[in-house]
């Protein structure tokens, strides 16, 4: 090979230019585009529903706190892994996720599957400060979640927005977003039974143990309480019918 | 018919566009202060709304005294001293905010339990300000010298090299407020959100045609290896970044938004960027660092021009498919996390390229390790990345993943890629560009760069080896069973066991830390013009070109 060539590259910046970034889209287009269009990259699963408006302003509050620097929400494919945390997440566990909070660090456990593992009080404890309930815990303390009222006055643009980037939120869910987070907080009884019936597997309930108003907490436990518990992995069964 | 504009023509409408750039920017700022739905969107419209206006003004008085800023022959160097001055004061903040987030894991009361202090607000506050502030920095102010005296070339634009500097710093101002405020994205390395990253979009599109601009009026026949680097490092971040923050906003004058990906589509776009955020930005740009102060102050050629064709293009070429390592035995697609991992391992071969030409290039001139503490601390350098390039394709093994992943090798293998690599070949740089900048005769002070190298290499060794002991204990302690089958561990028991590492490890960033002070101080007496106190013992590159005695052959000037 003559070395000589190479300085097509060498004496043109517009060359070089074409040369760098044909080169490097190359390996993102082979890894990243396929994953939009083959289907067996999210296998369909029973039971997976997008978040109520409580569980996403919720989950806004864990993404706002940058919770995922130290909790994953990943459980691997890995025997220690699925006896510590449960079974290993699926990819349709978190394809309502905008962004995912998969993580990249366990300086504290996996949340994959938190919910139904503590009560609504523990957790009030633990986010007020962590080391009443967990002494060897070195997580901070959220004492000021409990004190704040939660900001809902967007949640109808936020399921909205949500469904432009692919959410199935239906019109009247966006319609009856406000109304759903009330009534999932425990301020509002009436009509559970429509917000349960738009939002399988739902709990309703004053999560912070004040009613009087909604606060961030509550919003936040809702969320915990809900993780990883919309797929029944009683009858889930990874190569059998409910696939699809 | 533009062709035939003349020279002053071009000038006025250069002024009339910068002028009308800076008034669209106060009127969004003001709209952004005014209307903004959340506090924290309005407080960075008022921030844009002020930077703006100083700008306006600014150029405005400069334009009508008829000056230019950095007007003369020569180079455009006001901005790089800009740029050599913004890297030590984000490098110190970084430092500051790691170690106190690192004495956080200590010691959790350091959290102190408020919204603007807590681990979850701080942590990206460290990352950005390290990687994006003190080697983004870094980067713009070595690539804006280097592409000028590798071209033989001024820097193309009179406003835009400025803009590029101040619109970064906007940048990087409204980042970190932001995650304070709690305004991210949370992916991690991206938190900036929407507006903030079109902010950096524009900034990023000037920067790339300051620096192709510069190439293209070079007065050199062939485009220099560093530039190659810095070229590609530029182009690269862009396409990454763009990609990965396509997010549609609640409203445009909000902060929150939400990302277009979901899960495992964001994921593999996440850790395609993140894992590229360090193959370009904190590895690409920073070769092009290398290719020119190592070769520079030891006074030699680049050992292989070859190795330098052929490390450059398959690096870039596989560093893009290395991404999924992120993402083992996770729901990411088998085939995707296989890909991942053998274009991981494949990526130690030009990773070490460029190693091996970087340390090479001291042949001839190793007795220079010992006698000039800044070629050490290049060379050192060097070595670091050699060893992270080592460590991360056997990290990227799955089984060596299983059980380094979410653990603190992981953190360690980081930081010593950030501390070894990144942060000693830009002190190194710094080490020759401020007397070179500021035209001195040489550093203030030799001996204070020994203690700044020892000090901070003792303080890389503590945190590296502190996590790599902390990273495998964990998890082999998730994964340990007892003899009736159970797992013998409790997660909690497992964070018990890190305290003695992590009061190691924040005890080696605190080492760190003072070497970096060493290193301020010392420039800033250089940069005021003190009367260096060991001059006699320096090399005689440590000057400025002006001074130094004799000719002699360097490459690349």
């Amino acid at each position: 090979m003559s070395w000589a060539k190479h300085q097509i590259f060498e004496k043109s910046s517009i060359v070089l230019l074409i040369g760098i970034l044909v080169v490097v889209a190359i390996g993102g287009l082979i890894e990243i585009a396929p994953l939009f269009w083959l289907s067996s990259t999210i296998e369909k699963v029973q039971g997976m529903r997008p978040y109520t408006p409580l569980e996403l302003a919720g989950r806004d509050i864990y993404v706002r706190e940058g919770c995922y620097l130290c909790h994953s929400q990943m459980i691997r494919s890995l025997k220690d892994e699925v006896e510590r945390y449960g079974h290993y997440s699926l990819a349709a566990e978190s394809m309502y996720d905008h962004p995912f909070q998969w993580g990249s660090k366990r300086t504290g456990p996996d949340l994959a599957r938190l919910g139904g593992k503590y009560s609504d009080e523990w957790h009030r404890a633990h986010m007020v400060d962590p080391r009443s309930v967990v002494p060897e815990s070195v997580m901070p303390g959220y004492p000021f979640l409990a004190e704040r009222e939660l900001d809902y006055n967007d949640i109808e643009e936020r399921l909205r927005v949500n469904a432009i980037v692919g959410v199935p939120y239906t019109e009247e869910m966006i319609a009856s977003a406000r109304a759903d987070l009330e009534r999932q907080a425990g301020a509002d009884t009436e009509a559970l039974e429509t917000f349960l019936a738009r939002y399988p597997k739902a709990q309703a309930r004053s999560f912070d143990g004040d009613a009087s108003y909604v606060s961030e907490l509550d919003a936040l436990i809702a969320y915990m309480q809900m993780l990883g518990t919309l797929v029944d992995f009683a009858t889930f069964d990874a190569a059998g019918p409910n696939l699809r | 018919m533009t062709a035939m504009l003349a020279r002053d023509e071009w000038k006025a409408l250069s002024d009339f566009l910068a002028l009308g750039a800076a008034a669209l920017c106060v009127i969004i700022g003001l709209v952004l202060a005014v209307a903004g739905e959340d506090r924290v969107i309005a407080f960075h419209g008022c921030v844009l709304l002020a930077a703006a206006a100083l700008a306006f003004l600014f150029m405005l008085t400069q334009i009508i005294d008829g000056r230019s800023p950095d007007e003369g022959t020569g180079y455009a160097d006001g901005v790089v001293r800009a740029g050599v001055i913004a890297t030590v004061f984000w490098g110190l903040a970084g430092f500051i905010v790691g170690d106190v987030i690192a004495w956080q894991l200590a010691y959790p009361v350091f959290n102190f339990d408020l919204p603007w202090t807590n681990f979850g607000r701080l942590r990206p506050v460290h990352t950005s300000a390290v990687i994006f502030a003190f080697g983004g920095n870094a980067l713009i102010a070595t690539s804006l010298y280097v592409v000028q005296r590798t071209c033989r070339a001024r820097l193309a634009g009179k406003w835009s090299p400025w803009f590029v500097f101040w619109g970064y710093q906007l940048f990087l101002v409204l980042a970190a407020t932001g995650y304070v405020l709690g305004v991210t994205q949370s992916k991690e390395y991206a938190e900036p959100e929407w507006y903030v990253d079109i902010w950096l979009t524009i900034v990023w599109v000037v920067y790339l045609l300051v620096f192709l601009g510069t190439i293209a009026k070079r007065r050199e026949p062939h485009i220099y290896v560093a530039n190659w680097f810095y070229l590609a490092f530029i182009v690269t971040v862009a396409m990454l970044h763009i990609v990965n923050n396509l997010a549609v906003p609640l409203s445009l004058v909000g902060s929150k938004s939400y990302i277009i990906y979901s899960g495992v589509q964001d994921a593999m776009t996440q850790w395609w960027y993140g894992h590229n955020a360090v193959g370009f930005f904190l590895t690409a740009g920073f070769l092009g660092m290398m290719y020119y102060f190592v070769p520079k102050r030891a006074e030699r050629p680049i050992y292989s021009y070859r190795l330098s064709v052929v490390h450059f293009w398959s690096l870039i070429f596989i560093y893009i498919w290395a991404g999924p390592h992120h993402l083992h035995y996770t729901a990411l697609p088998d085939w995707a996390q296989t890909l991942g991992m053998t274009f991981s391992i494949i990526l130690w071969m030009p990773s070490w390229g460029g190693m091996i030409n970087g340390l090479m290039t001291l042949s001839g001139a190793w007795d220079k390790l010992r006698t000039d503490p800044v070629i050490r601390m290049l060379a050192v350098a060097v070595a670091f990345y050699g060893m992270s390039t080592f460590e991360g394709p056997l990290m990227s093994i799955k089984s060596v993943n299983a059980l380094s992943h979410y653990t603190d090798w992981t953190i360690g293998h980081v930081h010593s890629g950030a501390l070894g690599w990144v942060a000693y070949i830009t002190f190194g740089a710094l080490y020759c560009l401020v007397p070179w900048l500021w035209h001195r005769k040489a550093l203030y002070s030799q001996r204070l760069v020994e203690w700044h190298f020892w000090i901070s290499t003792l303080g890389i060794v503590l945190y590296i080896t502190s996590m790599w002991v902390s990273g495998i204990l964990q998890g082999l302690m998730w994964r340990a069973y007892d003899s009736l089958g159970f797992l013998e561990y409790s997660f909690v028991e497992t964070v018990e066991a890190m305290h003695p590492f992590y009061v190691i490890r924040a005890t080696g960033g605190l080492l760190f830390l003072i070497g970096a002070l060493l290193m301020t101080y010392n420039l800033w007496r250089t940069v005021r013009g003190d009367q260096p106190v060991d001059a006699a013992e320096q090399p005689r590159v440590a000057a400025a070109p002006e001074y130094r005695p004799g000719e002699y052959v360097a490459p690349a000037e």
